[in-house]
């Protein structure tokens, strides 16, 4: 979707560019700024642009990221707008959180789960509304996306699942971890049967999630060219380690996937399916959950990793308790900071030195209601 | 559900609930004056009824009675394809199993004892009879059309397992609503609210079986009203 900007809206949102640039120059990338600007009243530039503001953003050490943060909004559980329109609006209000962030961040990461069970016309309204955001989008798909046609709808709209990108000197790896072993065919279910059984988070009939062993090769190959002290973000649906089977909060594979990441000094997984602040942390690898736009789940009974501090018991009378968005701070050593924006209460962060001293620094604050 | 396909089920949990051999003294034992059971003998086949009285096969007339069950049963089947739907919600779901009672028939038989005499099989519809109910409620609970959605909302998008729904904390005081609630006006306000459907009756069959199944999920949990 094409977005029309006033001349007047450009210059202004340049000249905050700027302004937000100059907070952290040095004397040698002011004076090429200042020379810029020079440029500008001169005419030599188009009056109304601060392009060269650019060059303001950490010229000197090209080899040290520059600290950033993306955005994300998971799991909104889309039903036609006609049968439920709840989560619609819930989404439309997440896609509003994120565009109204000052500063914007540089991409927004969407975690899965878009569509409730995996409807063209869930997924096409789904695509329109993230379509409303300012920053790039970057998309993961969900069990919910695929098991209806098995992603050709989603792979129509946003292209493969799996695939990486290299950002400010971070590598970022997409995988599709919601593959199940086939168990529609001897039940001879229907499509929309086997899509409701996965949709049931606790149908004991589906199989285990995994990442696969095609995609686990590719993944290795992908990481290759890196060094071990590489910067790498992965993002899965599922969490990339074993929490609770019965929900599939679950990646039947997660040990493989964590032997693969094993030669790094650190990687951060950002997950999406759980719907809930949840973190863990095994070895040299970080583990985020993120929010959902649609309801929390309750928290597994059982195996909760020690590091996550769960969040207060989401209030049934209010539908957006316990839901909302978030972003992420990427540090220039690679670590994050994952903010939890929830809609009805104070932002949660899991910083990087809670996560570093094990929980022994800067813990988020517990829950003043715990789960039953 | 009439009567007559509510007693047909039950006869088939019982029946499919033990093993051929069961079956097959069940037959053996009925009597030939009872309506079930009875055999008649034709050129090397022979047409044997169930105790039911509703099913008749017809088999070779020198199977073992183990046979003869098998082919009884298999029959009982082909006549009710949906007869296995509490095995199939207990494989989808993993409902929580009622309290084993075999120890009950261990001594106290007599006409002393609270039920008067009870075998095995009393025991075991016991159980079956109990599960069902639960079955049922746990059907509904992951369906939202059984529930009355008119937006495709199931009570287990939010409560998988029936997590969080603390059957064991009511009667309370519900703040949100300022008065004491029982675990069945939280279901009709989780029906009115996010299932968007209309309150269920609170004794009718649909409540009944939800609340069976919530609190069957919380088996082994401490009661503690008035929790918060």
């Amino acid at each position: 979707m094409a977005t029309f900007k006033s001349v007047e809206t450009k210059y202004y949102e340049q000249r905050d560019e700027l302004f937000r640039g100059l907070r952290n120059l040095d004397r040698r990338s002011f004076l090429k700024v200042s020379a810029a600007a020079l440029g500008a009243t001169a005419g030599l530039v188009t009056p109304h642009s601060f392009t060269p503001v650019a060059v303001a953003q950490d010229p000197e050490n090209k080899d040290a990221a520059p600290g950033f943060r993306f955005a994300y909004i998971s799991d909104s559980h889309l039903y036609v707008k006609e049968q439920y329109d709840r989560f619609a609006n819930a989404l439309l209000r997440a896609v509003d959180d994120v565009n109204n962030l000052d500063p914007q961040p540089d991409f927004v990461f969407y975690g899965g789960d878009l569509a409730q069970l995996g409807r063209p016309t869930e997924l096409d309204m789904g695509a329109a509304i993230l379509k409303n955001l300012k920053a790039p989008l970057r998309i993961m798909v969900g069990e919910h996306d695929w098991y209806l046609d098995m992603g050709e709808k989603w792979r129509d709209l946003f292209g493969e699942p799996t695939y990486s990108f290299d950002h400010k000197g971070v590598h970022f790896v997409v995988l599709n971890s919601v593959i199940e072993a086939d168990f529609w065919t001897a039940r001879g279910m229907k499509p929309m049967e086997r899509m409701m059984t996965v949709a049931g988070l606790d149908n004991g009939l589906q199989s285990p999630f995994t990442v696969g062993e095609p995609q686990r090769k590719w993944l290795e190959e992908d990481l290759a060219k890196h060094p071990d002290d590489a910067k790498i973000v992965i993002f899965s649906h599922s969490p990339l380690y074993k929490l609770y089977k019965k929900w599939n909060f679950w990646t039947d594979d997660a040990e493989e996937v964590q032997a693969i990441l094993k030669r790094f000094k650190q990687v951060t997984v950002i997950h999406g399916h759980t719907h809930q602040l949840l973190t863990n942390r095994i070895d040299n690898i970080h583990f985020h959950g993120v929010l959902s736009t649609a309801w929390p789940w309750p928290y597994a009974p059982e195996g909760m990793p020690e590091l996550t501090i769960e969040m207060a018991r989401p209030d049934p009378f209010n539908a957006n308790d316990g839901c909302g968005d978030g972003e992420v701070q990427v540090h220039p050593d690679g670590l994050v900071d994952k903010i939890y924006s929830l809609w009805n209460r104070n932002p949660i962060t899991v910083s990087r030195t809670y996560m570093t001293s094990w929980g022994k620094e800067d813990a988020p604050p517990k829950p003043n209601r715990p789960a039953y | 559900m009439n009567d007559t396909s509510i007693r047909r089920r039950a006869l088939a949990l019982l029946a499919s609930a033990s093993c051929a051999a069961f079956v097959a003294a069940l037959l053996v034992g009925c009597a030939p004056d009872r309506k079930g059971a009875d055999k008649k003998t034709s050129g090397g086949k022979q047409t044997v009824g169930s105790c039911d009285g509703a099913n008749t096969v017809e088999v070779d007339a020198n199977l073992t009675g183990e046979e003869l069950a098998g082919a009884l049963m298999d029959q009982w089947k082909r006549d009710h394809p949906n007869d296995s739907w509490v095995e199939e919600e207990r494989a989808a779901h993993d409902f929580k199993p009622p309290a084993d009672n075999a120890a009950v028939l261990e001594g106290g038989q007599g006409p002393d004892n609270t039920y008067g005499n009870f075998t095995k099989k009393d025991v075991l519809v016991w159980a079956r009879e109990t599960e069902k109910a639960v079955a049922e409620g746990s059907r509904i609970f992951h369906n939202a059309d059984a529930l009355g959605s008119p937006v495709g909302v199931s009570c287990d998008m939010c409560h998988p397992h029936a997590s969080n729904t603390h059957p064991e904390t009511y009667p309370k005081y519900q703040v949100q609503l300022g008065r004491v609630v029982l675990l069945r006006d939280m279901i009709n306000w989780c029906v009115e609210n996010p299932v968007r459907g209309k309150a269920l009756n609170p004794d009718g069959a649909t409540m009944r079986a939800l609340e069976a199944y919530i609190m069957a999920e919380r088996k082994g949990v401490e009661m503690n009203y008035g929790k918060h």
